[in-house]
């Protein structure tokens, strides 16, 4: 296991109270593995994506364990953090557009980033000039200012620069959601390049296109209402989805062929609960088909019903 | 009817607008009550520059909009006012639309104002029920509410139901999906169908090919601000004609069908040219350019018939209006 998370709790405080974006999520990335992250806006992805790198100052640490290749992250402890930081995990924000820094040459920012884990650029510059070609940009960008680039080479930039000291973990946080259709397969695929050439050895790539992260991930995570519902490899939750909450999502997304005329899709009734106060029980209840009494009294467990296939229903075991 | 003639419009940019950049350039179609067109471009592609313009935010500088035979440009005072009865649109951000200060009804108060004046409470509270009806949202649920106590996909609801307020006739929805979840983008869209049934024609804006796929009978592929292909949906996307589309529809993510088993010679990334000896099948058809031709009343708009209302453009077309694909693969 490269990567285990074990019942990681993270509140938003406000003046309401805790809103619990994070509520017991457990699960473990393999060496190698790119994990997909799915979820409607407001279900905790982005929230479990950041708390693995950064927690902001809003956001605070209630219970559960990280451990990246068997050394725990200290994940509340900002100071402590900063060793593993862009070493051992690294981000590829979602704005990766206004990422760099807009009054240092790239080169130049590049070097200053690499300097504060004791990388002397001069070291690193040939694996760099190395990687920019892998992914289409002249070795004369790093003479640029961030000015200069069109926002796909930023964007490329940004991600040579995340994984420059091969991280163990990359997150990648919507990367592709502001992109173009051509540009967006372009960069799905430098991803899954980056792990296969090593760069990174696992990943947790967030967004809430289903259909990128059947392209690119070897498992699916579906998280609702700041738990996950089910995680399986990316053809069986595709083809066997045992969460009813993952069955309706996947038949609600159009695809090309599908047409009004001809098969009418449907969306699922209702919105997510309040993470304000969440309900006891399963938190999909009230938009589940399927819920049964036992659904409003007991929270169903985030249990393995057969070999990496994790579900947190009553009706799927 | 709703009718683009070889509409351009070109934006000054630069210090001083030195620079002209054509941001639409001869785009011809036209919409009719009834149908839904999708507008199918990557960003830049002039996509949304084309909804601005019929809904007069923007002016036109080349070519005309006419409405049921009336250039729109001409209209001023009670003639505007009485396009925009029948002439409405709606936009991707429904979260941004709404002042957050005023309940989110306040928008249909706005309209009350302007256009129904003279309407009893009575009258106006049955054709407020009417247009919220219409968009599925319960009106106990939604007025008197705040923006912030509302979800997206009611927001955006609100928003149609604003513009069917008025006897719309046509709507411009400018990606309006694209920020919602996927949970809920399906009933707007579904929503649209049923609109349309009703007779609403509705330009359909959108960077995501397989939400026009579903919805529209006819699809408008845009590039750099021209149109590369047009025509029927079913046509469009089951025989691509344009090398660009064939690569737009061969990047977009299936769901039960992986990139590698979609492309045979289809190049990935974000670059696309006519693979080695391609014909430009447009000037296969107009050998002069299409200059004389008169071809459905598309003469010098670029666009060649090749099958019933299934258009193509130039494979490449280079500054000066020639096919720069016709050189490639005659070489």
């Amino acid at each position: 296991m490269s990567l285990q998370v074990t019942d990681l709790r993270v509140y938003y405080r406000t003046l309401a109270g805790d809103v619990k974006a994070l509520d017991g999520v457990t699960f473990g990335i393999a060496d190698g593995e790119i994990m997909g992250l799915a979820g409607e806006s407001g279900c905790g992805k982005s929230t479990l994506g950041n708390s693995l790198i950064r927690m902001e100052g809003r956001m605070r640490h209630v219970g559960g364990t990280v451990t990246l290749d068997g050394v725990p992250l200290p994940i509340d402890d900002q100071a402590d953090m900063n060793h593993f930081r862009f070493a051992e995990v690294s981000i590829i924000p979602q704005y990766a557009m206004s990422a760099l820094n807009p009054t240092r040459k790239i080169g130049k920012m590049v070097g200053e980033l690499v300097a504060t884990r004791g990388v002397r650029y001069h070291d690193i510059r040939e694996e760099l000039e190395r990687r920019l070609e892998l992914v289409g940009l002249a070795r004369d960008v790093l003479d640029r200012y961030p000015i200069e680039l069109s926002g796909g080479m930023k964007q490329r930039m940004v991600m040579v620069l995340s994984t420059l000291l091969d991280p163990s973990l990359l997150i990648a946080d919507e990367i592709t959601s502001a992109l173009d259709v051509s540009s967006q397969r372009a960069v799905a695929q430098t991803l899954v390049e980056f792990r296969d050439r090593g760069f990174v050895k696992s990943m947790i790539v967030v967004t809430h296109d289903v259909s990128i992260l059947y392209q690119i991930s070897n498992t699916l995570a579906i998280m609702y209402a700041g738990k996950l519902a089910e995680k399986a490899p990316t053809d069986v939750i595709m083809s066997r989805p045992k969460h009813p909450y993952t069955r309706l999502l996947i038949s609600s997304l159009p695809e090309i062929g599908v047409r009004f005329e001809e098969q009418r899709l449907t969306g699922i009734p209702g919105t997510p609960p309040s993470l304000l106060n969440p309900p006891t029980g399963c938190r999909f209840r009230e938009r589940c088909p399927i819920a049964i009494a036992r659904c409003t009294d007991e929270e169903p467990p985030f249990v393995e019903v057969e070999p990496n296939h994790s579900v947190a229903c009553w009706m799927a075991s | 009817m709703l009718t683009l003639e070889r509409v351009s419009k070109t934006y000054k940019v630069g210090l001083f607008g030195g620079t002209d950049l054509a941001a639409v350039r001869d785009v011809s179609f036209s919409l009719q009550p009834g149908e839904v067109i999708s507008l199918i471009g990557e960003s830049g592609s002039g996509k949304s520059t084309i909804g601005k313009m019929i809904l007069r935010l923007l002016a036109v500088n080349g070519g005309a909009i006419t409405h049921d035979g009336t250039d729109i440009a001409t209209l001023r005072g009670s003639a505007l006012r009485s396009y925009y009865r029948t002439v409405q649109g709606v936009f991707q951000d429904p979260f941004s639309s709404f002042n957050p200060i005023f309940k989110a009804d306040h928008v249909f108060g706005l309209i009350r104002g302007v256009y129904f004046g003279s309407a009893s409470t009575a009258e106006w509270e049955r054709k407020l029920n009417d247009a919220l009806e219409a968009v599925t949202l319960d009106p106990g649920q939604v007025l008197h509410k705040y923006p912030h106590q509302l979800s997206g996909g009611q927001l955006q609801r609100l928003l149609i139901a604003r513009a069917l307020l008025l006897d719309t006739r046509y709507l411009v929805a400018d990606e309006i999906i694209s920020m919602l979840d996927a949970s809920t983008r399906i009933d707007v869209l579904n929503l649209l169908g049923d609109l349309k049934a009703r007779g609403l024609g509705i330009l359909f804006i959108t960077h995501d090919l397989s939400l026009g796929n579903y919805i529209s009978e006819r699809t408008v592929i845009l590039r750099r601000g021209r149109i590369v292909e047009m025509g029927p949906t079913a046509a469009v996307f089951g025989q691509p004609l344009h090398p660009y589309t064939r690569m737009l529809i061969a990047s977009v993510p299936r769901l039960h069908e992986k990139w590698g088993q979609i492309d045979a010679g289809v190049r990935a990334g974000s670059g696309w040219a006519p693979a080695p000896g391609e014909r430009c099948l447009f000037h296969a058809a107009v050998p002069d350019g299409g200059a004389a031709a008169d071809l459905a009343g598309l003469a010098g708009s670029g666009l060649a018939e090749l099958e019933a209302g299934h258009f193509v453009g130039c494979v490449a077309p280079t500054a000066d209006g020639t096919c720069g694909g016709r050189s490639a693969s005659a070489a």
